[in-house]
């Protein structure tokens, strides 16, 4: 692609230096042109089919000795050759489903905050910047930031607690990726509460409403489909995030018992014995894993879409 | 009676917009606990040594991040040959091609793999570049952080082109220079600073993945030299030492993470100043 870029500016050059004898020939023709746009635009989705089908034959071989036994399977032990994924699913969805009702507490706040009570202003673009400044952070820096600082926290409140204070585990992962997937829902949260039309606001404080009645009878239903899409696409970031969990969960193959226990996501583990598995299976399965993730993240991100492009939001 | 009902919505109202601004105020405070730990613990790891330096070995203090710093630019431009080129024309046919039945999947597309685990990128460039050559390298971590990098820069191109007025086009078209010149030479240019702003903003989500590099460009101690070999990056750096049991490689953690934040963070802030100025938003 890069070199048909390069034919394309070159030509084009020359044909500018001889303009007074411009000779079209010199440029590229408009229907070369237009193939290679197009060509551009099917290569995302090639590589989209590719990904697919790559991550799906290389993970034949698990699935094959497997079946359905590793989504069944509560052992994982590589030495023995038992490959049951149950503890990775579990772990996965109980630190993203906890995760989401922790973010859901503060985003949607921010959403209202900023779509309603502060459209404009310093107030409002202070808080705008840095939330959006939250969502360029590192992953594996909140996850250093979360070992300084959620561990001992949470260590404390175990000890105090009298379970076994390990410090790390599901909460842990779980506020982490809280903090980490607020920004997602909070900014689309507040494209959609700024899009409520002016008058219903106005009808309903002119007939004597107060503004948290305004929010809660005109915003919030007019606005619900798509709070409920920057949920689902916070939930796609929450479900594949690899490395503050992987920093943060304790990597135990064991099925969790409670929300301190240590335990394993699927992309947690991946990262912690990708590059040690050895033997087909071992790395088959791994990558079936992987294939898990990116065939669930693909349809909560479509469902997303399309509730967004029916609530016609850009 | 009525009056009570009325007291009772009013402070109503008054306790849940405290509620709201305090929320609100709680979850931008990590932000300022990040910078304030990192900045705290990483700044004294910071000198001339630090970034010029190679590791050390365990157990002896100083040593530096240079290693991580060449193989972090490394990275970033061999993913920026694979992603801008392609990316650049991909957000051309998707602003040209509006109403395409085909530029709808090709969009859908696009947004699939922005939404897509970095850590399942990782595993295809494991699978289609790691595997073929038969060892971890450079190359293959550029392969996978392009992959991650393409869907922001086709974003950014398309909702730069579309913001282009339709009268520039026509008035090139009326010229009578060729298409494929008006988009080259007139479109393209005038709409270079959204393009630029959307490199940066992709540059900055790729300089901080981790999870991508583990089993692509796996980290290595020595100067990347060559891009069939592994290289380290500020990222692995960061996650390797970190979780080490060595005090003094957290030291060496801490003063990574400060170089690494600092450079996301202020490239992000350069690119929204960009998108204010040029009244691009993506």
């Amino acid at each position: 692609m890069l070199e048909s870029a390069g034919q394309m500016i070159e030509p084009l050059e020359r044909a500018q230096a001889e303009s007074v004898h411009h000779r079209p020939g010199f440029t590229l023709s408009e229907g070369a042109f237009r193939k290679i746009l197009y060509l551009a635009g099917i290569s995302v989705l090639v590589l989209l089919i590719a990904i697919f089908f790559s991550l799906l034959l290389a993970s034949m071989p698990s699935m094959k000795a497997l079946g359905i036994r590793f989504l069944t399977g509560r052992t994982w032990d590589p030495v023995t050759s038992h490959f049951g994924a149950l503890p990775f699913l579990v772990g996965t969805l109980v630190t993203s489903f906890l995760a989401l009702c922790i973010s859901i507490l503060f985003s949607l706040p921010i959403s209202i905050f900023l779509g309603y009570y502060h459209r404009e202003g310093k107030a409002s673009s202070f808080v705008k910047t840095v939330i959006e400044l939250l969502a360029g952070v590192p992953s594996v820096i909140y996850g250093f930031w979360g070992l300084f600082f959620f561990i001992p926290i949470i260590r404390f409140v175990e000890t105090e607690l009298g379970v076994a204070p390990y410090g790390v585990g599901i909460l842990a992962s779980s506020l982490i990726l809280a903090v980490m997937i607020i920004p997602y829902s909070a900014s689309l949260g507040r494209e959609v509460i700024n899009l409520v039309p002016n008058d219903l606001k106005e009808a309903a404080l002119s007939l004597g409403a107060t503004r948290f009645e305004v929010i809660r009878k005109v915003i919030l239903p007019y606005a619900r489909s798509g709070i409920f899409a920057g949920i689902l696409l916070s939930l796609g970031r929450a479900l594949g995030e690899t490395m503050a969990v992987t920093m943060l969960i304790g990597n135990s193959n064991f099925l969790p018992t409670s929300i301190f226990s240590p335990a394993n996501t699927m992309a947690s583990v991946i990262a912690n014995e990708f590059t040690e598995a050895t033997g087909a299976i071992y790395l088959s399965s791994l990558i079936q894993l992987a294939l898990l993730l990116f065939v669930v993240t693909t349809v909560i991100n479509i469902i997303g879409k399309i509730i967004i492009s029916r609530t016609s939001v850009t | 009676m009525k009056d009570r009902t009325l007291t009772r919505r009013i402070v109503a109202d008054r306790i849940f917009q405290v509620v709201v601004v305090f929320l609100s105020f709680c979850s931008i405070l990590p932000m300022f606990f990040i910078l304030f730990f990192i900045s705290k613990n990483g700044i004294s790891s910071i000198s001339w040594n630090f970034l010029t330096r190679l590791p050390a070995p365990v157990g002896e203090t100083g040593g530096g991040i240079a290693n991580a710093i060449v193989g972090s630019a490394l990275l970033i431009l061999l993913a920026s040959v694979v992603a801008v080129p392609l990316g650049i024309l991909t957000g051309i046919y998707l602003a040209e091609y509006r109403k395409d039945k085909f530029s709808y999947l090709s969009r859908l597309s696009v947004e699939i793999l922005m939404g897509t685990p970095s850590i399942v990128i990782g595993i295809i460039a494991y699978v289609w570049v790691v595997k073929p050559i038969g060892s971890f390298s450079a190359l293959s971590g550029g392969v996978a952080l392009g992959i991650m990098m393409l869907p922001v820069i086709v974003m950014s191109t398309e909702e730069t082109l579309k913001l282009m007025p339709d009268s520039l086009k026509e008035a090139s078209l009326a010229l009578g220079v060729s298409y494929p010149r008006t988009i080259m030479k007139v479109i393209l240019p005038a709409g270079l600073s959204g393009i630029v702003t959307g490199m940066l903003l992709s540059v900055a989500r790729i300089a901080g993945e981790t999870a991508p590099l583990l089993f692509t460009a796996f980290g290595s101690p020595f100067m990347a030299a060559n891009v069939f070999k592994p290289v380290s990056s500020l990222p692995l750096t960061v996650f390797n030492y970190a979780t080490s049991p060595y005090p003094e490689w957290h030291a060496l953690a801490w003063g990574a993470s400060f170089v690494l934040l600092v450079f996301v963070l202020a490239l992000n802030l350069i690119a929204k100043l960009g998108m204010r100025k040029w009244k691009v938003q993506f």
